[in-house]
Formats: structure tokens, C-alpha cells, sequence
């Protein structure tokens, strides 16, 4: 294999060489390489295949723009698809794949869709949607995906680290080349906080690898003395290898460092990337110009490459693209390639300017002036080129120039399009205010001295604060293609769009930019069209006749660049998600063999299994024990609301629809809350413990909604009220005790009292010690349906207040019950619940309308008087049973009358709730049914699409057992 | 975004959460003939392109409710007060 590395020069270390693998074979490079220059000084130039036509590709860029030399980096599970050859820094043990290949990179079959190229002209997918559905996803599709497709992921998870981390800063330089390092440097001798960021592995912009003089030293030289004199600054951040990739509202800027992807693998202490959000009072956007190919026949043979790329190989890398080259442009800068290929002793063949009248110094090598390549000979790598006078030269490589573009795309997230500079032929930033400007060739500013001036300015200083350098000449004169070709010329290398694409979509009536991006895909792969759009548009232009000025730009959006969803997700991932919440009593509940089951961010007890039972069997147990002697129920969760103050009861009057002013000091009641449309809101018992002091619950499901709806209420509707409330959900643990023998059960550890009606009658809150002190709070209120308790204590308590019961218990045969025996419990009374408050129900159509109050004002109360919420017809509350008294019941199942076909018109309502009930042997439910209430004792037909369930059931009263509540007075 | 809360100082977005136009004011009297105020109130909202005043809770911080004043076309805050400064003020100066 020949050498392509020069003899002399580069930022690399030759000292230390690095092995690495592409396409399985072994290469080596040095330290400061990139895997492409890497395989450059290698002699490969074939790095990919095109998405669309398989045509072999070479690298074109040496920066993020790369829209060919896309490969799959590493191997398992930290293999990365379509990352740049351009940006991966080379280190010891790499190993890349290219894409788009089978079976191998240089035969491939899918090549053969070249020859069929006229099944993929513009619209081609447009057009294939269009044909039979059935073609689509018999035919198309599976071929497509087979043949196309970028890289693959890893089908592993991701093993490293992500971390999210805020700067804040006076300002942000985005971008570190003569521009961005003296707006920084200004600012930071001014004092202001500076947080100065690239995306390149070194700071230093081009000046890594552009040949210039400032300030009588290398442009290496004083770009190297600026970082240190920065660096040693206490009021100086410099962030490399870090890519700012949006601007967003208030002057925030998304960024993200690669802190980790030039190792093998990351030390198990830090992460791979960092996703920074960076607050800034000023921003200097410094993030230079990309170099734009020109469209011409043959443009994309590996080995055809952007003249700067040539250069930055050479200079920066010390990688020869080649032994014998020809420079292609239409402005000066190409001459700086030639000038600089010839310095490093590589054969410039000829300098082809499409301008007539040009003079620009050329250092000894030929100029064709007036004259363009219509064609690159070579298939795999560049064997020569043709004139449009069809003389024929040969060479092994080719640098284009098609002029600068600004990198306008940060300045335009926040929707202001960018504006035409016909001088520079470019797009260049818009005017977005005092506090994000850009500075230097991102600004248009083509001269080194403009550009250090400018940012000197940009930083806070005056322009003459800039150092004196030496400028090269610049002029442009558009060329956007090459009419004369005939042979394939890219305008978009990486979707594969040539140019006979965009006016065919013109013809075809998609003329206005933003279409013919959708239409031709121009501009909507990886890269997002850095490259090619420019000339895009300019080509449009001329097929519809305007202006480029008149086509205008597509939309830039964020990321500048492909962020990896690792980096957005941070630690957040796996049980870091989100918080676990477990209760007061988990412990306890762990110790009885409970099964947790996830509600929101809390574990429930759910059900305590002995031997192999089932849920089903373990409930049913739990729901027989505790109705024939004692259970105990973790209730923790339920919201829990401590309020005080001298309008305590004026407040709760307002927030629920029932009156709580009137409440007695040491009762407890049922409240119910609605929203202000009148839609029941949540529900809960309060308890009075002093005039001015109320514990309210909530359910589980709306403790944080209810918190800040009464801090609403209170801040904004009524803020006169002397009221202060505090939720205390998780400073008490809370516990059930029903059944029969409850009230011996607790009996056994409370403190002085004797427990009986007169002590502690139905609906008491009553304040009192446990165990010889611990304070508690005892209500006597029930869920179940029995004669019941909730005994509540401060959270260090609980486990062990729950512990004493179930030894005070063991004689009746207590047992720990879960959220399915409760559930089972509160179906087989009717009482409602999550199901039934389901954000479409009234007070009334649960069957609670007598508690809204006449006598005040609360919230819901206007709205709730709606003609179609008092509607007769309304589905409300009743119960359901099975016809077959084997029957299961299935939540969800809708009702038909008897008679009825399924469908829309004919739906009566739905079942809600279902249990199995220990107590009547057979399933149980609750439902909302159309003017229900008058239908007590109809039988209709049970309805389930889903399950392919037709039966019959009977519509009954929503409590099922116990219909005298007898047991709860026991 | 960063929103200055009167209490906490500037804090990011994330630690908000947005209601909706504090604007409607809430109907004092429970009388049927009231009822077109009613729906209003709960219903009808502008959708102003420009200054708009809405109640955002700092829900994720001291959580007071505020009465932020944003432009709905460039996000630009114009100001911040608290909810019970802002009904205060209102309830004034209609009495
Ligand atoms: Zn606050």
C-alpha cells in the first residue's frame, strides 16, 4: 500500500502510531489524526456508499458538514451509526464499518440501482406512495429497507454515562477560529465571564490549518498563545470537542461535549457526553463559513473533495489526498490549495477557474481560466477529468470551491431567515438583536483582518484592538453548476439528489423551497443539506425564474448537528427515571410477603400471597379474613392535607360542594370537589381537630393536583382568606383496620381510652397516644364497608405501630390486606372511585347530587347547573351483574338493550369497576349507564370488541353487599 | 427560558407550570342570570398575538402562584407578580 502521509509537518504525533480496523482491515495513524485522515494517509478515498444509487463515496469535507463518510463506529453495544469518519478522533483499537454496502464496500450489489436511476428521480417516494397499497408493503417497502437504510444501531443498551450540567456566562463565543478566539480574548481581558466553545477536538478554527501571519507569528502560533493567554484566565471557560446545536428562547443555548467518544470505552467515572445548557447574557456566533462543493458530472468520485478539505488533510494531518491533483473554483480561495499542496511537494496539475478575467497569484502552478470540469473520469477513486472544451487531465484527485457560506443556522433557530449577500454569494446571518450577533466569516467577512477586527468589536472592544496579519485576496463569481455536464451531478451527496432533480420538481409544480426539499429530499438527511443547499436554491432559482433572494431558505431548525438521545436522557434512564416513592409502611409490608404494584411514582402493597396463591386467590383470602374477623390495609398514599388558620372552614366550603364550616371539632366527613366546569374533581374525608385546624385527604391519584388547586384557589381567588395549608402525605404513615374485630384489635394499643361508640362513634378524628405515648390520630371511618378504623402516626412510627397490630390482631386472625382486597371491598359496597371519577362525571351521575350545597358559592357550583349536565339521560352510577351467575365481568365492556347491533348510536354505557366478590361468589360490577337509575332490574346485553365477549347481565343497585350497613354500625 | 420568580429570582421554565389567561376574573355572584358571565369565565379565552398575561405556578420552587406577562410571539417576559398581588389589585380597583 502506498503512503499518502507527507514527510514534514501536521498537528500529529509521529512518535506514537495508533492501530485501528476499517471494513476489518487493519491501518495505522497518529495521534491528532481523525479516522479520515487516517485512511487518507492511508490511500483510501472509498469510505460509504450513497443512500439511494450505492454510488461509491470518498470524504468530501474534513468538518461536521460530512454527508459521505458516514460509518458505524465500534462494535456491541456502543456501536454508533452514521457518525462522521470527519469527526471521530482516531485512538488505539477503533473500529469502523461503512455502510450502505452489500456484501462489500467495493462490489455492491445494490449499485445496480444506478442503472435503474430513473425509477428514483425526484418524488420518487412521493411517487410510490401513490401506487397500490398493496405493492407498497409487499414489494417497495421490504426492497427499500433492504437495499437502502443508513448504518445500523446497536440493538444492546448503551453501557456509558450521560450527564445534563447548566454554564451561565457574560458570553458565549461559539466557535474558536480568528474570530471567536479575539471576540474571546476582548472580552475576557474586559473582565466578562467567558465561556468559549467548539466542536473541534482543538481550539483554533481554521487557523489549525490555514497558513496565515498575525501579529508577526504563525496563525498556529498566535492562535495557540490566545488559548493559553485564555486559559490561564479564572474568568474563561473553554469547552472543546463541544458542539452548540441550538438557540433557544431567552438567549439559551443547547450544547453538547463529547467528553468520552475518543476512548475505546469512558473510565467508569465519567460520562460519555454532557448535554449542556448554556445561559448566556450575550453570544458572539463565530462559527465561521462552509466551503460549498460545485454541482458538475462526476462531483462525487471518491478522491473529488472541498479545496479547504484538501488543505486541512495536508496542513493539518500531513495526509496527501492524492499524488497529482487539479483545483476546480470559482473564487480565490482555491489558489490557496493549490499554493499549499505544491508546498507539501504534491503535483498540481492545473488551477481550473471558471472566472475569465481572474488574477489571482497562483505560486507556479497553470491556470485555465474561463473553463469548466463537466466530467470526472474514474469509477472507485478519480482517474481524470474533462474539460468543457473536452480536453482530457489526468489526475488522482480534484478540489472544488464553490465559495463560502456563512454558518448562518443558530442565528436562524428562533425563526428569522437568513439574508442574500450577492457579493460573497451567500446567505448571511439575520439581524437577531444586541444579544446574539455573529463575527467574522460567519458574518460574511472574508478577510482574516476583517475577521480578527470584528471580533475584537463582538467581544466588547474597538476593531483596532485586532493585531495586524496578512490578508489574502478574495473574490467570488457564482458558478452553481456546471450546465454542460452530462454525466450524474450531485447536488445533495447524501440523499443522493443530482441536478436534473430539482427542476423536474419545479416542472411538476413543487417550486416553493420548502416543497421541493420534501419532494426531491434535498437537504433532509444526516447533515440536513450543510453543503449543498445553497447551490440547491440557486438552481431552483433559475428553473422558476426568480431570484435566489425570491426562493429563500428552508427552515433551520435545531441541531445544527445529530445529538445522540443519550445525551437528552442524561442519568434520567432505567429506576433513575423517575423517583420511587415507597410508604411509611413498606417495610411492614415487605416483612408480610406483599407484591408492590406501581401507582404513579408509588409502590402499593397490592396483594400478600401465601404459598402459591394468585392474585385472585390471595385477595379473595384478604377480603374474607378481614369481613369475618380483622385486616389492615396500608392507606398511606392517599393525599393527605393539613389546614389551618381562622378561614379554614370558609375555605374548604369554597373548594368542596359540600359544607365542612359546620363541621363538629373531632368529626370526620365526606367531601366531594369539582372542577369550575362542574366535572367532580376528587374526593376525600376531612376531619376537624380544632376550630381552625382540618386534615383533609385526597385520593392517591390527585394529591399534588388538589395541593396546587387550592393554592390557586387561595392565591388567586381569594387571597383575603387567613388560611395556611401544607401537604403532610408523607409525614404520617396511615393504616386501615376493618372488620369485626377491629376495634379489639386496636383496643390492645391505644393509650387510656376505651374504644366505643360513646368514646369513638362512627366519623370521629380523635387525637391520642399509641404504645405507651406515640402520638396518633385515630378515624373511625370506613372503606370496606365494616365497622372500620384509620389509624394514622408520624411516619418513623409506622412499621412499627403496624408490627403491635398484627400481634394484637394474631388472636382474631388478622391479616395484611392489599389494593385489590380493598378494591374488591369498595365494588361489593358501591362505593366510587377512580373508575367512576373519571373526569366525565357529575355529583349526580355518581349518585351524590344531594351533597352539592345551595347555600354558598364553590367551585364548580354555576357550571354544574348546565342544562347537559342535569340531563335525565345522563349515563350515572349503577351496579352490574352477570345474567349466568358464572359469568366474569370485564371493565370496559359497553351495554346494548337487548335488541341492539354494536355500535355508536346504540351505546348505552360501560362497565367501570369489576370484582370478583368473596362475599356473593360471583363477579360484581360497577358502570355508567344512561339514565341508570330508572333502569334498575333491566337485563342487557354486555358488549366486548376487544375480547370478543357477548353476554347478558342485569343491572342492579351499585352496593352490592350489606345494602343496610348493617356491619358498619356493628 | 429563565423566569424571574419574586421570590426565588430567575429560574428555568422547567420549574413552572403554566395555567393558561389570567385575565377572566371569576364571577361573584351565584345567581342564574349570571350564567353567560359564567361561561365566559370559564370558557372563552383570547389567543393575542403579542402581550399576554397568564398564571404560571412556581410549582417546581416556592410555589406561588404568578401572573407572568410574556409576548407570545418572541417569548419575551415583560414582567412577574404574584397572583395574590395581582387579584389584590384588581379586587381594588374595582371596589
Ligand atoms: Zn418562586
Amino acid at each position: 500500500m502506498t503512503s499518502f502521509r507527507l514527510e514534514k509537518g501536521g498537528l500529529i504525533d509521529r512518535a506514537a502510531s495508533l492501530s485501528f480496523s476499517f471494513d476489518g482491515k487493519g491501518f495505522t495513524g497518529h495521534p491528532g489524526d481523525t479516522l479520515a485522515s487516517a485512511l487518507i494517509a492511508n490511500g483510501v478515498h472509498l469510505m460509504g456508499r450513497s443512500f439511494k444509487y450505492h454510488r461509491p463515496r470518498g470524504v468530501i469535507s474534513a468538518g461536521s458538514s460530512e454527508p459521505n463518510a458516514l460509518v458505524e463506529l465500534r462494535e456491541g453495544a456502543r456501536q454508533e451509526a452514521n457518525t462522521r469518519a470527519t469527526m471521530i478522533e482516531l485512538y488505539e483499537g477503533l473500529v469502523a464499518k461503512s455502510q450502505n454496502r452489500w456484501p462489500s464496500l467495493a462490489f455492491d450489489v445494490g449499485a445496480i440501482n444506478s442503472l435503474a436511476a430513473s425509477m428514483f428521480v425526484a418524488g420518487f417516494y412521493y411517487k410510490t406512495f401513490m401506487w397500490p397499497k398493496s405493492f407498497w408493503e409487499k414489494i417497495y417497502e421490504p426492497l427499500i429497507r433492504r437495499a437502502a437504510g443508513l448504518g445500523s444501531a446497536a440493538k444492546e443498551a448503551d453501557p456509558d454515562k450521560y450527564e445534563k450540567a447548566y454554564a451561565h456566562g457574560d458570553l458565549l463565543v461559539i466557535g474558536s477560529g480568528p474570530a471567536g478566539l479575539m471576540a474571546a480574548l476582548t472580552a475576557a481581558r474586559l473582565g466578562a465571564r467567558v465561556i468559549l466553545a467548539d466542536e473541534g477536538t482543538r481550539l483554533g478554527g481554521s487557523l489549525l490549518f490555514e497558513n496565515e501571519e498575525i501579529d508577526g507569528k504563525s496563525g498556529l502560533d498566535w492562535a495557540n498563545s490566545a488559548i493559553a493567554e485564555l486559559a490561564s484566565m479564572p474568568n474563561v471557560t473553554l469547552m472543546p470537542r463541544t458542539t452548540v446545536f441550538g438557540w433557544y428562547d431567552g438567549n439559551i443555548f443547547g450544547a453538547v461535549e463529547r467528553v468520552n467518544d475518543h476512548v475505546l470505552a469512558p473510565s467508569p467515572y465519567e460520562p460519555r457526553q454532557r448535554y449542556w445548557r448554556v445561559i448566556a447574557k450575550r453570544a458572539v456566533l463565530a462559527v465561521g463559513a462552509e466551503e460549498r462543493p460545485i454541482v458538475f458530472g462526476g462531483n462525487d468520485v471518491p478522491g473529488v473533495m472541498l479545496a479547504s478539505a484538501m488543505r486541512a488533510y495536508a496542513n493539518r494531518y500531513a495526509a496527501a489526498a492524492g499524488k497529482a491533483a487539479v483545483v476546480f473554483t470559482n473564487n480565490d480561495s482555491g489558489y490557496r490549495t493549490a499554493r499549499d499542496m505544491r508546498t507539501h511537494g504534491v503535483r498540481v496539475e492545473v488551477i481550473v477557474d471558471s472566472r475569465a478575467d481572474s488574477r489571482v497569484e497562483a505560486g507556479g502552478v497553470p491556470v485555465i481560466r474561463g473553463r469548466k470540469i463537466v466530467d470526472v473520469k474514474g469509477g472507485k477513486g478519480v482517474a481524470g477529468i474533462e474539460l468543457d472544451d473536452h480536453m482530457h487531465i489526468g489526475c488522482d484527485t480534484v478540489a472544488m470551491s464553490g465559495g463560502w457560506s456563512p454558518i448562518v443556522n443558530l442565528a436562524c433557530h428562533r425563526g428569522a431567515r437568513p439574508k442574500w449577500d450577492a457579493t460573497i454569494a451567500g446567505f448571511v446571518p439575520p439581524d437577531t438583536g444586541e444579544s446574539f450577533v455573529a463575527a467574522g466569516s460567519a458574518a460574511g467577512r472574508m478577510l482574516l483582518s476583517e475577521c480578527l477586527a470584528d471580533g475584537a468589536a463582538k467581544g466588547g472592544g474597538k476593531p483596532s484592538d485586532a493585531p495586524k496579519c496578512r490578508d489574502e485576496t478574495y473574490a467570488i463569481k457564482a458558478l452553481w453548476w456546471v450546465k454542460e455536464s452530462k454525466t450524474k451531478a450531485f447536488v445533495d451527496y447524501q440523499n443522493d439528489v443530482s441536478v436534473k432533480d430539482l427542476p423536474l420538481a419545479a416542472r411538476e409544480g413543487y417550486s416553493d423551497i420548502e416543497l421541493v426539499k420534501r419532494y426531491t429530499t434535498t437537504g433532509m438527511a444526516t447533515d440536513q443539506g450543510k453543503l449543498g443547499n445553497v447551490n440547491a436554491i440557486a438552481i431552483l432559482a433559475e428553473a422558476t425564474g426568480k431570484t435566489i433572494e425570491q426562493v429563500g431558505t428552508t427552515t433551520f431548525r435545531p441541531y445544527y448537528t445529530p445529538v445522540a438521545f443519550g445525551a437528552f436522557a442524561g442519568p434520567f434512564v432505567g429506576r433513575h427515571f423517575q423517583p420511587t416513592r415507597k410508604t411509611p409502611l413498606s417495610d411492614w409490608a415487605e416483612e408480610q410477603g406483599a407484591v408492590f404494584v406501581e401507582t404513579g411514582l408509588w409502590m402499593r402493597s397490592s396483594w400478600f400471597p401465601r404459598a402459591d396463591e394468585d392474585w385472585l386467590a390471595s385477595a379473595t383470602r384478604e377480603v374474607l379474613a378481614t369481613r369475618s374477623g380483622v385486616g389492615i390495609c396500608d392507606v398511606s398514599t392517599l393525599g393527605k392535607i393539613d389546614v389551618q388558620g381562622k378561614d379554614a372552614g370558609a375555605f374548604l366550603d369554597k373548594l368542596y360542594c359540600n359544607t365542612f364550616s359546620t363541621l363538629p371539632v373531632g368529626k370526620a366527613r365526606y367531601g366531594l370537589m369539582l372542577r369550575e366546569d362542574g366535572i367532580v374533581f376528587d374526593d376525600g374525608t376531612t376531619s376537624r381537630l380544632a376550630d381552625d385546624h382540618f386534615l383533609m385527604t385526597t385520593t392517591t391519584a390527585n394529591a399534588a393536583r388538589v395541593m396546587s388547586h387550592m393554592e390557586f384557589c387561595h392565591q388567586a381567588l381569594w387571597p383575603d382568606l387567613d388560611v395556611q395549608y401544607v401537604s403532610v402525605t408523607e409525614q404520617w404513615g396511615q393504616m386501615a383496620v376493618a372488620g369485626p374485630r377491629s376495634r379489639a384489635t386496636l383496643q390492645k394499643i391505644v393509650d387510656g381510652v376505651t374504644l366505643n361508640d360513646e368514646t369513638v362513634p362512627y366519623m370521629a378524628a380523635k387525637e391520642l397516644t399509641i404504645l405507651g405515648g406515640i402520638p396518633a390520630r385515630l378515624f373511625r371511618i370506613s372503606f370496606s364497608g365494616e365497622h372500620a378504623y384509620e389509624l394514622a402516626v408520624p411516619a418513623d412510627y409506622a412499621n412499627m405501630a403496624a408490627r403491635a397490630l398484627m400481634q394484637a390482631g394474631e388472636e382474631f386472625g388478622i391479616v395484611p390486606y392489599g389494593v385489590e382486597a380493598l378494591s374488591i371491598m369498595r365494588i361489593e359496597k358501591g362505593h366510587v372511585a377512580g373508575g367512576e371519577l373519571n373526569g366525565t362525571t357529575t355529583a349526580a351521575d355518581l349518585g351524590l347530587g344531594k351533597m352539592m350545597s345551595t347555600k354558598k358559592d364553590y367551585i364548580g357550583r354555576m357550571m354544574a347547573m348546565r342544562e347537559g349536565l342535569t340531563d335525565a339521560n345522563r349515563q350515572c352510577v349503577v351496579g352490574i351483574r352477570p345474567f349466568h351467575r358464572s359469568d366474569r365481568l370485564r371493565s370496559g365492556s359497553h351495554f346494548l338493550k337487548r335488541g341492539d347491533a354494536p355500535s355508536i348510536a346504540n351505546d348505552q354505557g360501560y362497565i367501570t369497576s369489576v370484582a370478583f366478590s368473596p362475599m356473593l361468589g360471583q363477579w360484581v360490577g360497577l358502570a355508567l349507564l344512561a339514565n341508570g337509575r330508572a333502569r334498575i332490574g333491566e337485563m342487557v346485553k354486555i358488549f366486548d370488541g376487544l375480547r370478543g365477549i357477548h353476554q347478558y347481565g342485569v343491572i342492579c343497585e351499585p352496593m352490592h353487599f350489606d345494602r343496610e350497613n348493617a356491619r358498619l354500625h356493628a | 427560558m429563565l423566569i424571574k420568580c419574586p421570590h426565588c429570582g430567575a429560574r428555568p421554565v422547567e420549574e413552572y407550570t403554566f395555567l393558561g389567561d389570567a385575565r377572566p376574573q371569576r364571577p361573584t355572584s351565584n345567581d342564574p342570570s349570571t350564567m353567560e358571565q359564567w361561561f365566559d369565565y370559564v370558557y372563552l379565552r383570547d389567543n393575542p398575538k403579542g402581550r399576554f398575561d397568564e398564571y404560571v405556578q412556581h410549582s417546581g420552587g416556592c410555589r406561588a402562584w404568578l401572573v407572568v406577562s410574556r409576548n407570545t410571539a418572541t417569548h419575551e417576559i415583560h414582567g412577574t407578580v404574584t397572583a395574590r398581588d395581582w387579584t389584590k389589585s384588581r379586587q381594588g380597583a374595582k371596589a
